[in-house]
């Protein structure tokens, strides 16, 4: 049980305190409910473009990074296409450090043209590091395009193509930072060596003169049931073919969000699990082969990817996960094997809850879904799922018409 | 829209600080069992989470192979079967638990580590005994890791920062030394079943090992350890020797990919290791060269000039000799740029006196980031790992404190006369 406390000032900021006195450290963790999903088709790329200029000084403090430093602290931020968040750790003695420095940058950013410019550069680096210049690196591009027609999960975090990201104007900037960077749509956690009044105080203190804000109404298009198979075949200068297939699953809050979760362990994660005995170790059809979810908070995607053993065929290949997916549509798990996926499900919270910073992260993750409660209650979730639930779930996930695939074929 | 007039604080006052470089920072000490048969066992015995961690380190890595990758694959196939179970049922008691059972292969050691609840511990030590002393290493799984590595191996190769690396590893110490070997596609061809068997019999059944054990420890931990390990061999495998082979040409420039859109740069020089008196001093200076994100490498070359996502300096963790490198992946047009600014920056630093104002961020950057590590048992166990693998002792983890907190700017630009000198050092761009 992680114990937490939680109140709002009076322009909306969600605050939410965990106390935990056995670390010397505290943590300072700032959610915007704001994400790629929330950009414009043709402006892709900016949340995630935004959190960089979010280092680039604000309106009183000209560096965001040297003062935290100097107080021994450290910090990082992250975008998906839901959210975006930002931390930072340091030594509890400086905490109300963390708190000047993310109120002013939540009451305004500098907006500075040379930060702008140079983030741009920094921003189109990264992309070509990670999916230009990698072999493979295109294909999620490829088959988030290929899964949604409308949604705008489409596109990835860091953005459709280099040009939306090169062509960013100051002005968009700041009608982007006014829209979503605003206290009713952020959430506060503070967690470690602190106190609660102490942060009542602080929160007051430094929050709370900062103007509310409009609250961000999100009407997003709605993906449509996917009516046929997909398919896309790519030829490209990798040295293995590949195959990667994905299906629509349920929403994060949605009961059934747990029971795909619980499939994909069942399927791949272990030397234990399906795919990989299958079609690894015994088989020897896939050199990896890997099956996951992006944990998305709108409807999501399940995917089996993996690279093909050098001769195989890929519809061979694509047989044989069929195969695997006929099993666990029409035969039910056995108990031991779903206790053993849960079992990974708890040791991995467990883990997960050793760090100040995780626990003050997912505060403000199940917060952001409606209720930092939530994290508590999360093993109960995955605790109530019998073996009928997962060939259920897997009936309704593994159909043709509601799959994705591309053949993604070497040159060489 | 907001107006910052209506604020009642001063914004543009930092709150007072304490400046972590006045933090008193304290290493918590280890428990330490001796087994039955003399095997050394450290223990951090904290957190609040019902989880630990067990890591059982052999001596037993590259360093000791006398064929390239058999020390390697003889720790990956630990997990492939013994004469009572099979990889699948090894695999599925550990997961079965929730736990992870991983292993690792680095140049002077390899470790195999359990991560668990603390309450199933006695039901999974068995069978990390039985991996130490039964494993029976089938030619049939051999195959398939053979397979799985090539593939693996000839994804990397089109990887311009992993061929960087590996490649900057050869110009340093020369390709038949541990810390600069290269596996070549055809090593795994020729990786057979008997080496792995005699690498198992010399180094694992008759070798020797130290045990880090971390996390909510249970009571009966002495005795579960004797029973698992306290009979198993503990007799040090005898000193191998290498020397150093370095690259004749220094300055290179290779195309892996002649439609690459970025070049990975690796700028090397030759270090001490650790227990040179300069190596903590060192990393002072490498923080302020480029060790964290407000290092002059980074405030140039990536927040002011943009030409690459991140740039970073540091010293391999290497035991017996080390080197200290400069590492980036930048834009194909502006690699050459980037290098001269590397070593623009060397300049400064051995022509400038670093300000006290500077000096005092790295200072508290270092405290902050050491305190900010020894948050929860297994970070704390790691750092007394790396303090005993490399034969120091506490005194190692006050210096460090202690070398923060007291080296002066002069001595900082001395440093940097002696080691930041551009014709010692290695230079390399893949594209």
């Amino acid at each position: 049980m992680i114990q937490f406390q939680r109140f709002r000032l009076a322009n909306g900021l969600t605050v939410i305190v965990h106390e935990d006195s056995s670390t010397p450290m505290a943590v300072v963790d700032v959610m915007y409910d704001v994400g790629a999903r929330d950009e414009d088709p043709n402006k892709t790329g900016f949340a995630h473009l935004f959190e960089h200029l979010m280092f680039g000084g604000s309106l009183h403090v000209e560096a965001y990074d040297e003062p935290l430093q100097m107080a021994g602290g450290e910090n990082n931020a992250y975008t998906t296409n839901d959210l975006t968040n930002y931390y930072i750790q340091l030594p509890a003695e400086n905490i109300e450090t963390a708190f000047w420095l993310e109120s002013d940058r939540m009451l305004s950013l500098a907006f500075s043209e040379k930060s702008l410019d140079v983030q741009r550069k920094v921003v189109c680096e990264e992309f070509k590091e990670h999916y230009i210049n990698k072999p493979y690196g295109e294909v999620w591009h490829k088959l988030r395009e290929l899964a949604y027609e409308v949604h705008p999960y489409r596109w990835m975090t860091i953005g459709k193509e280099l040009s939306h990201v090169e062509n960013a104007k100051l002005e968009e900037v700041k009608n982007f930072f006014f829209r979503f960077y605003r206290p009713v749509n952020a959430i506060l956690v503070v967690a470690g060596s602190v106190k609660l009044e102490q942060i009542k105080r602080l929160a007051e203190k430094w929050f709370g003169d900062i103007a509310p804000g409009e609250k961000y109404s999100r009407n997003l298009p709605k993906e449509p049931p996917q009516q046929k198979g997909r398919k896309m075949e790519i030829k490209a200068d990798v040295p293995l073919d590949a195959l990667y297939k994905c299906w629509h699953i349920a929403s994060r809050l949605d009961k059934r969000y747990y029971v795909a979760d619980l499939i994909t362990d069942i399927l791949s994660g272990g030397g234990s699990t399906r795919l990989y005995q299958s079609l690894v170790k015994e088989k020897k059809l896939f050199s990896n082969i890997e099956c996951y979810h992006f944990g998305s908070l709108d409807n999501g995607l399940l995917a089996i990817e993996g690279k093909l053993v050098k001769g195989v065929k890929m519809e061979d290949a694509e047989d044989a996960i069929d195969q695997e997916l006929d099993k666990i549509k029409n035969e039910l798990v056995s108990e031991t094997e779903l206790t053993k996926v849960k079992n990974k499900t708890e040791s991995t919270i467990a883990f997960e809850d050793m760090s100040v910073m995780n626990r003050a992260n997912s505060l403000a993750y199940y917060e952001l879904l409606g209720d930092a409660e939530l994290m508590n209650q999360e093993l109960e979730k995955y605790n109530v799922v019998t073996t009928e639930d997962v060939r259920n779930e897997a009936r309704k996930i593994f159909r043709e018409e509601n799959s994705n695939t591309l053949y993604y074929y070497s040159n060489n | 829209m907001i107006t910052a007039e209506k604020s009642s604080i001063d914004r543009t006052v930092a709150p007072k600080i304490i400046d972590a470089v006045d933090l008193d920072l304290h290493l918590k000490p280890y428990s330490k069992y001796i087994l039955k048969n003399g095997t050394e066992v450290y223990a951090i015995d904290a957190g609040a989470e019902e989880v630990m961690m067990v890591e059982v380190v052999y001596y037993a890595g590259d360093w000791y192979e006398e064929n390239r990758l058999v020390a390697a694959a003889t720790n990956f196939m630990l997990k492939n079967g013994t004469t009572k179970k099979s990889a699948f049922q090894i695999n599925e008691h550990f997961e079965y638990y929730g736990s992870y059972l991983s292993r690792a292969c680095y140049n002077e050691t390899s470790t195999i580590t359990l991560h668990t609840l603390t309450k199933h511990i006695d039901k999974l030590l068995p069978v990390v005994r039985e991996m130490l002393t039964d494993s029976i290493f089938p030619e049939e799984e051999l195959a398939v890791y053979k397979k799985i590595m090539q593939q693996r191996l000839s994804v990397n190769l089109l990887k311009c920062d992993f061929v960087a690396q590996r490649t900057i590893d050869a110009y340093v110490y020369g390709e038949e030394h541990p810390y600069g070997r290269i596996s070549r596609l055809e090593d795994f061809d020729a990786l057979k079943r008997e080496q792995l068997v005699e690498f198992y019999k010399n180094y694992y059944l008759d070798g020797k090992f130290i045990t880090f054990i971390a996390g909510k420890l249970p009571q009966n931990l002495e005795q579960l350890l004797n029973q698992n390990f306290g009979d198993l061999s503990n007799k040090k495998p005898e000193a191998v020797n290498y020397s150093i082979r370095p690259a004749s040409e220094k300055k290179q420039r290779l195309i892996n990919d002649a439609n690459g859109v970025q070049g990975a740069i690796r700028i090397a020089r030759h270090f001490p290791n650790r227990h040179h008196p300069d190596f903590l001093k060192i990393q002072v200076l490498n923080s302020l060269f480029g060790g964290f994100f407000g290092s002059r490498l980074m405030t140039n070359i990536r927040e002011d000039k943009g030409y690459t996502y991140g740039i970073h300096s540091y010293i391999q963790n290497h035991i017996q000799q080390t080197a200290w490198l400069v590492s980036t992946e930048a834009g194909r047009d502006v690699c050459e740029a980037a290098i001269k600014e590397v070593y623009l920056e060397m300049k400064r630093l051995r022509e400038e006196v670093v300000d006290e104002d500077e000096l005092l961020l790295v200072r508290n950057y270092m405290m902050g980031s050491i305190l900010g590590d020894l948050d929860g048992p297994f970070h704390i166990i790691s750092r007394w790992k790396n303090i005993i693998l490399n034969d120091l002792d506490e005194k190692y983890f006050y210096n460090s404190i202690n070398t923060i907190k007291t080296i002066t700017a002069e001595e900082l630009k001395q440093l940097a006369e002696k080691y930041l000198q551009p014709e010692e050092f290695y230079e390399l761009v893949v594209i």
